[in-house]
């Protein structure tokens, strides 16, 4: 538990980092916190995992596996490790103002 | 779960996977793709029978052993019956496909893709006169064990 300083705002944040509340998310807040998790400027490949990881939460209340990930959203494994690099789930998932995957795959 | 301190966390693993039925190689896989996914390095080694998970045309055949394998909780004599192993290797994949747990040839490609180096024993290699043309192209090198544990240097070693 915590707090992070993003768009301005005091955001509170769950025991593993990450938003601990969806609500909180923007575009701005996604872009900001990239910058700080040294990912850098999020590109249009980048937002495609970001939107494809919100849309498949929204729906099943938690974040798609690596697997699903790469066959649906276009993105494919070795991409999606360079553009997230060291953990790619776990890490658009934060920036996706997401929970930690909880899945192992 | 409590933790008192905060230990060094893990940079770098070598699995090595020895057995060639079913349950003996995917764990060994999903230990090695949910290191990359941790954005631990992580090399897998296969040696003895598990060379069956790198060798294309064996790579999508493994079965379970439902003979010897208390885990299956099943009479030795009925584990013999002709289709018995066919048939729990058939229950298991696709259970397995269920929780997104890949068939073994796409899995490798797909630890692969995320930057795991694989190797082959040269032991068993020659043991068994596999040539290189009979493996996945995933395959890095066919290693000794000397060049296995140079390749290991700073990892935690991981038998399966």
């Amino acid at each position: 538990m915590g707090t992070m300083s993003l768009v301005g705002k005091q955001i509170e944040l769950d025991a593993d980092g990450n938003l601990a509340n969806r609500n909180d998310w923007s575009e701005d807040l996604a872009r900001e916190l990239a910058v700080q998790e040294g990912i850098g400027e999020l590109t249009p490949q980048h937002w495609a995992v970001i939107n494809f990881m919100r849309a498949v939460f929204e729906k099943e209340g938690d974040s798609p596996s690596i697997r699903r990930l790469t066959k649906e959203s276009g993105v494919d494994t070795k991409t999606l490790y360079q553009l997230f690099p060291k953990g790619p789930a776990k890490r658009a998932a934060r920036i996706a103002g997401l929970p930690k995957p909880k899945g192992c795959i | 779960m409590t933790q008192t301190n905060s230990p060094e966390p893990i940079q770098k693993v070598s699995i090595i996977v020895s057995r060639g039925s079913l349950d003996g190689v995917y764990p060994g896989l999903i230990m090695a793709n949910g290191a990359r996914m941790e954005g631990i390095e992580a090399t897998l080694f296969f040696t003895f029978f598990a060379l069956d998970a790198i060798i294309k045309k064996r790579m999508d055949g493994l079965k379970v052993a439902t003979v010897g394998n208390p885990g299956m909780h099943m009479p030795t004599l009925l584990g013999a019956i002709p289709g018995m192993s066919a048939f729990a290797t058939k229950m298991m994949k696709k259970e397995m496909d269920k929780i997104d747990i890949p068939p073994v040839a796409e899995f490798i490609t797909m630890i692969h893709d995320a930057g795991c180096e694989i190797y082959a024993c040269r032991a068993t290699v020659d043991m068994f006169h596999l040539k290189p043309e009979d493996f996945c192209a995933e395959v890095d090198g066919v290693i000794s064990v000397g060049q296995f544990y140079e390749k290991s240097a700073g990892a935690q070693i991981i038998f399966t």
